[in-house]
């Protein structure tokens, strides 16, 4: 188990590795000066440039330049703001911990709601209420975000003046944005519950459970669930990168103070420093999570173990 | 059935008749039929929407910006006194055109890639494999929101970073299809009796992932129409006086509480668009491959 | 002496001087689909005596499986019992409440089934399984845990300790099948009902599953019924057999009787189906037609339109069962003209 840990973790660094290359890269195909990339040259001293450019190796060869680029970024400096002159670092410090708030509220809110709700549907299977529950929640997948956020906004927002519609003003604020990046996604894990449940109710491991003399919250609990919810928490940590993506279009429509916002803000801004930190930084998040999936999922079902041990060998 | 029946049959319940009207075969395809009315609904606004659009959806009217819908301007008009009703309409041909593309860049890419990767395997199997994974190193929107930065915003590099960002799912399907299509019996005489591997892959391979890529086509619009408007309401599409229904649905966030037309009628568009494929997706896949249910 | 199929289980009470250790009588048990109802079992009736191997044979779809879950009150949705009684000892099973049966099962009677890679759950390791079987009795988990590896070292698997930390998947399918055999005996059941428990396995693993079973019979007297469609199965190891076609029972005889001589036409023709040794070549027989849907009752005797020996009445009644001695019994109209 342990040998397999350390392989995925070794696999998600080179992935990792493989990203930053890439960035780089398609960085250096941009035209112009790349002492754009690290910071405003209006805005800097000349002997500062001068102190820039060795730093970040710019006038190295460009495989010299990435060693040199990444070396800064895991000492955390990711140049200057072309915007505000402020270090990118700090910026984006500034708004992850408001993305990480809405990113997991929204994703334990969703498990919350949408695994009890696949289970009711498995249970009751092809009742009314489980065709219910399909279609409403398939439904809420056409819906766009955005604009869920917007109605959600005149709604409870302006019309019924309930809760705030932008910016953070303490907790009331994050309800709109979790909810409108909440609902929408919930069909795929309701969907993924019911089927998973249903199935594993079919395994003939379970008959044997009955056969063994267990009661029947015993079996559900330690064959059907066991078994039917390893995809399903596995999907947990796959989902928190999807959740970040979603964010960071909800940010924009309630003009939450999170990477989302800062990202669009720089990108129409053109701002590169700050957009190349975030790209990273959320790079770095995705990588994570879905190691941390690969390693739980391992844990969690020893078959795949042996399975990716057997395709080394 | 089997030829061991007994010679009279007793009083056995009956068994279900076939469909026995065209309303049996409806509500059995329900979900099918629906989608693809919705879908004909919004092909025949792009068709025939220089006609039927009341007004051009770049029209200014500024003394009459802003007004609630009303007779005459039935979703009312914008910020520049623009007709919704007919920039709505008029988003129809945008996002048809656009989904489409982006669909048959993924499809081209995925199906030929996947195929590749899923027939020869060995090294073009882990090349390919890695370039799909590295996709998943980053949120779709993020990475589409790199490519956009990268290129520079417009409708065009909004279909390129959409379809770049989605081939991989198609990709990795059509290689596990493939991989097990082709050590069935039929491929195997084929390659024994010395056909080549394109002319298998045309032949015998294509043909069977039929289903699945017309499946799966129709199940990406939606997804296709919903990423590109979300790019293009954060202004790195289409840009204004465009009607894409993105442009329009942000224009009408700064009017939120004064003129909440502006940004409802075209999320409806949306979601009538992405729903009918949806639905079409759904049936279809209940016809052509029932076990591909999630 | 004739009696009609109704005095079936009069039949099989009278016959027997031992205690019965599992009785069926009058079984049915349908399925309830959207087509119509499956007649599965229809009116079965058999007894197995005390540390007796009873075989309950048939083609695949005839009955014998539905049969084995229906009496451990398994069978699956939509299938349900119509009627009958099935005493286990003097309790009839199909009266009790379900925390009752789920009492039963495992302590009193327990089941083995086919396929063990499936029948076992791949995420807890075998001695964890065999455990949880244990602790149905209340055993404190250290003593549960001992004994399970006991028992896995009484069915003969090698490496107890260490195998009892191994998953499923990474056991062969011999030892799969005596972990499972394990898991089931651990309580010390009077009665195993073994369901095809050889027909994934290799064929020298049967042969040591077999003798496994025949151990543990010698050595606890348990009762074994076995269900099972290879009659050289049934050869090595039944005392008694029932034979099976579309949902009821044709012909029931001690096992060397029913070798030697049997009198049901469709027995008669899977004896001849065996491939056997030194009868120089030939082909192979089949009994030609399939087994009828089991959704009609039908008017005469359910294997008519394959017997070899059709007459008229054959379609005109359901035959009734012929007792000759010693507990044999025929469904046939012809029942008392010796093999033909």
């Amino acid at each position: 188990m342990f040998a397999y840990a350390v392989r995925r973790l070794g696999l998600g660094l080179l992935v990792v590795l493989a990203v930053t290359i890439v960035l780089f890269g398609v960085m250096q195909l941009m035209p112009g000066d790349p002492i754009r990339l690290i910071a405003d040259p209006s805005r800097i001293p000349a002997h500062k440039i001068e102190q820039l450019r060795e730093q970040w190796g710019l006038n190295r060869p460009p495989h010299v330049q990435y060693l040199y680029w990444l070396g800064n970024l895991l000492r955390g400096d990711f140049g200057h703001s072309i915007v505000s002159g402020q270090r990118v670092s700090v910026l984006i410090m500034a708004r992850l911990p408001y993305t990480l708030m809405l990113a997991l509220t929204s994703l334990f809110l969703h498990y919350l709601i949408a695994v009890p709700l696949g289970l009711l549907a498995a249970v009751r299977a092809n009742s009314r209420l489980d065709r219910c529950i399909v279609l409403v929640t398939t439904a809420l997948r056409t819906v766009p975000a955005f604009w869920l956020g917007i109605i959600l906004m005149m709604t409870f927002g302006v019309r019924l003046g309930w809760l705030p519609i932008s910016g953070f003003f303490g907790l009331s604020s994050i309800v709109l944005p979790v909810a409108t990046l909440t609902l929408p996604s919930l069909g795929g894990t309701v969907r993924l519950t019911r089927s998973e449940v249903l199935e594993t109710i079919r395994e003939p491991y379970v008959l044997t459970a009955y056969a063994k003399g267990l009661r029947e919250r015993a079996v559900t609990l330690r064959h059907v669930l066991r078994n039917a919810l390893i995809p399903v928490t596995v999907m947990f940590f796959l989902s928190l990168p999807w959740v970040v993506g979603g964010s960071v279009i909800i940010e924009n429509v309630f003009a939450w103070p999170g990477m989302g916002r800062l990202l669009w803000n720089s990108i129409t801004n053109q701002d590169l420093p700050v957009v190349q930190g975030i790209i990273v930084i959320i790079a770095v998040l995705t990588v994570i999570s879905n190691t941390l999936g690969d390693i739980l999922s391992g844990l969690l079902d020893p078959r795949i173990r042996i399975e990716l041990e057997e395709v080394r060998a | 059935m089997s030829g061991g029946q007994p010679a009279t049959t007793t009083t056995a319940p009956r068994v279900a008749a076939k469909p026995r009207s065209v309303m049996r075969l409806v509500l059995r395809h329900g979900q099918l039929i629906a989608g693809l009315l919705m879908f004909l609904v919004v092909l025949g606004v792009a068709a025939t929407v220089d006609s039927l659009a009341p007004r051009p959806f770049d029209e200014m009217d500024i003394p009459n910006r802003l007004m609630e819908p009303g007779p005459g301007r039935l979703l009312g008009t914008d910020h520049y006194g623009r007709d919704v009703l007919s920039r709505v309409l008029y988003g129809s041909r945008i996002a048809l055109r656009v989904g489409l593309i982006v669909v048959t860049i993924e499809t081209l890419l995925g199906v030929t890639l996947g195929l590749l990767a899923g027939y020869y395997g060995g090294w073009v199997d882990k090349v390919i494999s890695f370039v799909t994974d590295m996709t998943w190193a980053l949120p779709p929107i993020v990475l589409a929101l790199a490519i956009v930065t990268a290129l520079g915003p417009s409708l065009d590099n909004v279909i390129i970073a959409i379809a770049l960002v989605s081939w991989a799912g198609y990709a990795r399907l059509i290689r596990s299809k493939t991989q097990s299509l082709k050590n069935v019996p039929f491929v195997e005489a084929a390659r024994a009796l010395g056909e080549s591997d394109l002319s298998i892959m045309f032949r015998y391979i294509l043909p069977n992932t039929f289903s699945l890529i017309i499946v799966l086509a129709t199940l990406s619009l939606p997804a296709a129409i919903l990423s590109t408007t979300a790019l293009s309401f954060l202004g790195l599409g289409s840009q204004p006086p465009a009607p894409d229904w993105g442009v329009i649905l942000s224009e009408g966030l700064t009017f939120v509480g004064s003129a909440p037309w502006i940004s409802v009628f075209p999320g409806l568009a949306i979601v009538w668009t992405a729903l009918g494929f949806n639905l079409m997706g759904e049936g279809l896949r209940d016809i052509l491959d029932p076990r591909m249910k999630a | 002496m004739r009696l009609s199929p109704s005095d079936s289980r009069a039949a099989s009470a009278a016959v027997e001087t031992d205690a019965g250790l599992l009785t069926v009588e009058g079984l049915s048990v349908s399925f309830i689909t959207g087509r119509g109802r499956v007649h599965a079992v229809r009116d079965v009736s058999f007894e197995v005596r005390e540390g007796e191997v009873f075989a309950l044979v048939g083609e695949s779809g005839c009955g014998k499986s539905t049969t084995a879950l229906a009496i451990m009150r398994l069978v699956p949705p939509p299938g349900a019992i119509e009627q009958g009684q099935v005493l286990l000892g003097d309790r009839d099973l199909l009266t009790l409440t379900n925390d009752e049966m789920a009492a039963v099962r495992g302590r009193d009677v327990a089941m083995i089934f086919q396929n063990p890679l499936v029948a076992l759950n791949p995420v807890y390791r075998a001695g964890v399984q065999i455990q949880e079987a244990v602790l149905q009795d209340n055993v404190p988990r250290h003593e549960a845990w001992r004994r399970a590896v006991e028992v896995m070292g009484q069915v003969r698997i090698s490496d107890a300790a260490l195998r009892a930390d191994s998953y499923p998947h990474e056991l062969s399918g011999g030892m799969r099948q005596r972990v499972m055999t394990g898991m089931m005996i651990s309580r010390s059941p009077r009665l195993l009902i073994a369901d095809e428990p050889t027909t994934a396995l290799d064929v020298t693993i049967q042969a040591q599953i077999l003798d496994l079973l025949m151990d543990l019979r010698r050595r606890t007297g348990m009762g074994i019924l076995i269900i099972t469609h290879d009659l050289g199965v049934v050869a090595e190891i039944a005392d008694r057999v029932a034979v099976m076609y579309a949902g009821r029972i044709v012909e029931q005889a001690g096992v060397t009787e029913l070798y030697d001589a049997p009198l049901h036409p469709y027995t008669q023709l899977l004896m001849r189906a065996l491939p056997r040794m030194g009868k120089g070549e030939g082909r192979l027989e089949t009994i030609s037609g399939s087994v009828p849907s089991l959704m009609a009752e039908p008017l005469g005797c359910a294997f008519a339109p394959r017997c070899p020996l059709r007459q008229d009445r054959c379609e005109q009644g359901e035959p009734e069962y012929t007792r000759l001695g010693g507990g044999r019994l025929v469904a046939c109209h012809l029942a008392g003209r010796a093999g033909e």
